[in-house]
This record gives C-alpha cells, sequence and structure tokens, in this order.
C-alpha cells in the first residue's frame, strides 16, 4: 500500500461502537452467539446463522491464514494488496496486508493484525508473521 | 404456480453507440426503449409495466414521467448487471398474475464518457471500504483461490477471451472486433493478479431494452416467438465469513430453479449467453449452471469449446463484453438481446447457432468476490 493513501476514518454506530473502541486499544474483536455458538465477522447484533439476539463481543488472537488475495497493480494510489483472511476463530475476512512484499504472498500464509492510523479509529489490516 | 410459457419477449434493442458524450442518459433510456417497442411493432402508448435499475436517472418515477408512460405495474429491482436477468422473471410473474400486459426494461449510461456514482454502502462499510475492493481485483481473488483449488490456468482463461474476440469480429458495432490468440491475453499486462487486461471486459457507454409480453400479445406481432420457461434468482455473499468459498457463485442456486422450471437440462442448451464481465466470471458460472463439473472449468473452455460452429457450446455470439459492449458496467441487458437474436435466427450468419431452439442467458450483479446477486433465464423458441 503506498504511503501517500489517506486512511478513511471509519463512521462507526451504536452496533458497532465497541470494536472501535478497542481497537483504539489495539485489541481486535469478533462477535460469537452464545445460542448457536458461532463467532461472525463484520460484527452484527443478531447472529447471522440462528438469528438469536445473544451475541457478545470476544477479543480475537488476530491470526490466521490467507483464504486469497490479488494485488491490485493499476490503481491511482499505487499497487496495493486486497484479500481475505481465515482467523484462528473461524470467520474469513476482507483486509489488505501490509508492510510485506507483495510477490511473496501466497495462499495459506499465517499472517496476524496490524492496526493502522486513521483520523478516527485504527483500521484493521494484516501482515504476514 | 410456474411463470413456464407465460410470458414472451417480443422486443429487443441493443445501442449500436459504444461512445455517448453528445446524449443525456434519460435519452439513451428513451432511445433504447424506442427501439425496442419497434422492433416489438408496439409504441409507447401499449406499455403497462416498466422494469428499471441503479442505472435510470432518478429511478423508476421519474423515469416513467420522463418517458411519458402510464403504467399499472413498476419495479426497480437492483441488483447491478443482473438486474434486467431479474427484471425479465419479475415481469414473467407480473404478466402471469394479469398485473400488467406489456412490460418494457431499460438499461443506459455513459461509464466511458465519466465516472459513475458510488454505489450506497452497505452495513459492512466501516469493515471493508477502505481495503479497496474493485471490480478487477474482487473478480482476482475469485480466480486466485480457483486456480489454487483445481489448477485453473492463465491460459484456459484466456480461452475465454479468445472466443469472444472470434465471434466479435463480425458484429460491426463491437468495440474490439480484433481476433487475438492466448499469447496475446498472456501478453497483456497484469492488471489485478491473476487478471490480464485481456481478462477484462470494456467500458462503454449505451444501453439496451427489451419488451416482454403476454402469449396472446407475442403472437398477434409479427417477429418470430420467444419464450421464457424458466427463470431463477439468487444471492452469496461472506454471510458473517463462514466457511467462506469464493469458487463458486450464486448461480449454483439460480441456475438449477431456471432449469427445474423449465424441465431441461444444461445438456439440452444450444447457446448460452454468460455473463463475462471478467473470464473468470464465465468459467465459474459455466461450473455453477452445470454445464462442466466444479473445478473442470478450464479443460470446459480451452480449445475453442465456446466458439460459434467449433465448439459444443457456442457463447456470447455478438462478441460479449470482453469485446463487444458492456454498457453502464452492467451485462445482463446483452446477455438476453443475443440470446433472443439466436433464438430468432436474427445473429450473424458467421455464429448463427444452427435450430437454435433453447438459449440460456445467465448473469451476476455485484462483485463476485464479495457480494453479489445472479439470475438465469432459459428461453425458448416456439
Amino acid at each position: 500500500m503506498s504511503e501517500a493513501k489517506k486512511l478513511p476514518a471509519p463512521v462507526t454506530n451504536p452496533e458497532t461502537k465497541a470494536f472501535w473502541d478497542a481497537a483504539a486499544e489495539g485489541k481486535f474483536l469478533i462477535k460469537r452467539c452464545t445460542a448457536c455458538g458461532e463467532a461472525h465477522y463484520f460484527p452484527r447484533s443478531i447472529c447471522p446463522f440462528c438469528f438469536s439476539d445473544q451475541t457478545v463481543w470476544e477479543q480475537s488472537a488476530g491470526e490466521g491464514e490467507i483464504y486469497t488475495f490479488s494485488i491490485m497493480r493499476k490503481s491511482p494510489t499505487g499497487p496495493y494488496a486486497i484479500g481475505y483472511v481465515t482467523l484462528k476463530e473461524g470467520p474469513s475476512l476482507q483486509t489488505n496486508f501490509v508492510d510485506c512484499d507483495f510477490d511473496a504472498l501466497r495462499i495459506g500464509q499465517k499472517v496476524r493484525v496490524v492496526f493502522k492510523p486513521t483520523d478516527g479509529a485504527p483500521l484493521p489490516f494484516f501482515t504476514p508473521v | 404456480m410456474t411463470i413456464k410459457g407465460k410470458a414472451y419477449i417480443a422486443g429487443i434493442y441493443e445501442h449500436p453507440t459504444r461512445h455517448a458524450p453528445d446524449k443525456s442518459t434519460a435519452q439513451l433510456h428513451a432511445e433504447v426503449a424506442k427501439g425496442a417497442l419497434e422492433d416489438a411493432g408496439l409504441s409507447a402508448k401499449d406499455v403497462d409495466g416498466y422494469f428499471c435499475a441503479g442505472d435510470a436517472p432518478g429511478g423508476a418515477w421519474p423515469m416513467v414521467d420522463y418517458l411519458g408512460l402510464k403504467v399499472r405495474h413498476i419495479d426497480s429491482t437492483e441488483t447491478g448487471g443482473c438486474s434486467y436477468l431479474i427484471h425479465v422473471g419479475h415481469a414473467a410473474e407480473a404478466i402471469a398474475a394479469g398485473k400488467c400486459s406489456i412490460a418494457l426494461i431499460t438499461l443506459a449510461g455513459k461509464p466511458r464518457t465519466g465516472p459513475m456514482p458510488p454505489r450506497a454502502a452497505g452495513a459492512e462499510a466501516d469493515f471493508e471500504m477502505a481495503y479497496g475492493a474493485t471490480t478487477h481485483n474482487a473478480y482476482g481473488m475469485c480466480a486466485m483461490r480457483h486456480m489454487h483449488d483445481y489448477g485453473t490456468t492463465s491460459e484456459q482463461l484466456a480461452w475465454i477471451k479468445v472466443a469472444a474476440s472470434h465471434h466479435a469480429q463480425y458484429n460491426p458495432h463491437a468495440m474490439l472486433k480484433e481476433v487475438v490468440t492466448v499469447e496475446d491475453v498472456m501478453n497483456s499486462p497484469m492488471i489485478s493478479d491473476p487478471l490480464h487486461r485481456m481478462d477484462c471486459c470494456v467500458v462503454t457507454d449505451g444501453g439496451g431494452a427489451l419488451i416482454v409480453t403476454t402469449p396472446e400479445i407475442a403472437k398477434s406481432l409479427k417477429k418470430p416467438l420467444v419464450r421464457l420457461i424458466g427463470h431463477g434468482e439468487a444471492m452469496k455473499g461472506p454471510r458473517g465469513g463462514k466457511d467462506l468459498d469464493l469458487t463458486y457463485s450464486a448461480g449454483v442456486w439460480s441456475g438449477p430453479r431456471a432449469f427445474e422450471e423449465a424441465g431441461i437440462t444444461p445438456k439440452d442448451i444450444k447457446y448460452a449467453s454468460i455473463y463475462d464481465s471478467f473470464t473468470i466470471t464465465v468459467l465459474m458460472q459455466l461450473e455453477d449452471l452445470g454445464f462442466c463439473k466444479k473445478g473442470d472449468g478450464g479443460k470446459f473452455v480451452a480449445d475453442g469449446n465456446l466458439i460459434s460452429g467449433v465448439g459444443k457450446l457456442p457463447f456470447n455470439t455478438d462478441g460479449g463484453g470482453l469485446c463487444s459492449n458492456h454498457p453502464v458496467n452492467r451485462g445482463g441487458m446483452t446477455k438476453v438481446i443475443e440470446a433472443v437474436r439466436q433464438l430468432r435466427g436474427e445473429a450473424h450468419p458467421k455464429v448463427q447457432v444452427q435450430n437454435c431452439d433453447l438459449a440460456i442467458a445467465h448473469g451476476t450483479g455485484g462483485l463476485l468476490g464479495v457480494r453479489h446477486a445472479a439470475s438465469t433465464c432459459i428461453l425458448e423458441r416456439v
């Protein structure tokens, strides 16, 4: 990712405020449903699997592996690597891979979360371990 | 309850323009509406149902007013590029229920003249927008995983573009008329790994329109009869991130629904219009629709198997979005139009499929690698 690219500050809302408050402390949260036991991401108040409202915040280890990626070569702000990470806790999520050699990225590679500052709450990205 | 055989596509029109800086978007909608009505042999006064999507300036009610229509049924279902395939199904439902008898569906816009307005953000915005998902890289992510899981190659993907270019050479309106080779595709610049420039569709201004009507009205008109016998629609997204699998699309659900309603199988299809925003889009959808096994798409599309007169499944004989036209970055409309041309026997003689009595028009809308809709229409010459 180009250093020149300015990251947008999350807008946040009452449903997701706890996530961004935790991010400001360097913690990466996911949601888990206590009715069906499934974890999900991005966080919802109602479980997308069983529709229970018994969802709770849980701190993720912030570790996972690359499910897929693509290196965007044609971008006015410079090349960047977009992809999906499958977290140890289960859910997969969209992200960018940062602070790394894009051409060395591969599916299955171990990655961990790293927060990058914005004008508001910091945003989670992933980088190879 | 089924829509099988209850609605006919009586009018089609594809705007010949590929670059329209001298026209307004509403004007293009009106021009394609006029073209489709003239093709059917009907007038604007006959229209009593109007269907449009996110490309219609202001939505349905400003368009109905601008066009001077008087309608009793309106549908502005917005599912990106497959909106118009869904509109065909919804028009058939409305016609079968007696809610309208002559439905007009329009698409038009000018992404080649200027940038399109951004689409409205969903609940995921804060958790995704910063990562820069675009059409190129969202489809690139699908292709990357498909290659990983099934050994699909860039050469195999290139064959899809090669087949489209073989067809486009006969289309006087095609934006890219030059026949290309697998090597040409492989040597074109990498845009978003593993997709090269020639794996991507064109960006064009323009549009298209359809007239869907009752069997009785269709039979009173002069065009060869083409009817809808099966329709399906579905959506797919990461859904909380569980069991993420980007190697299949919502076509795995819309396709079987349409085939079941039609009472036929993929083997019966003589011609296939398959949305080709990227080469990988075609490959995944052919698998999802059941033309080959999941993972065998690469082998299926190779060696000219999609070229009319050469391979087993002639596809996108107008040159498709890869070579001819991709109006408003939305490919569903032109997919229906070329399928109807084939069933009428109006395709270019060099690409016309002999005895073409059953065709499929299928597409997706949104981002295949993120969240998207799919719709399948199965059409029959009567």
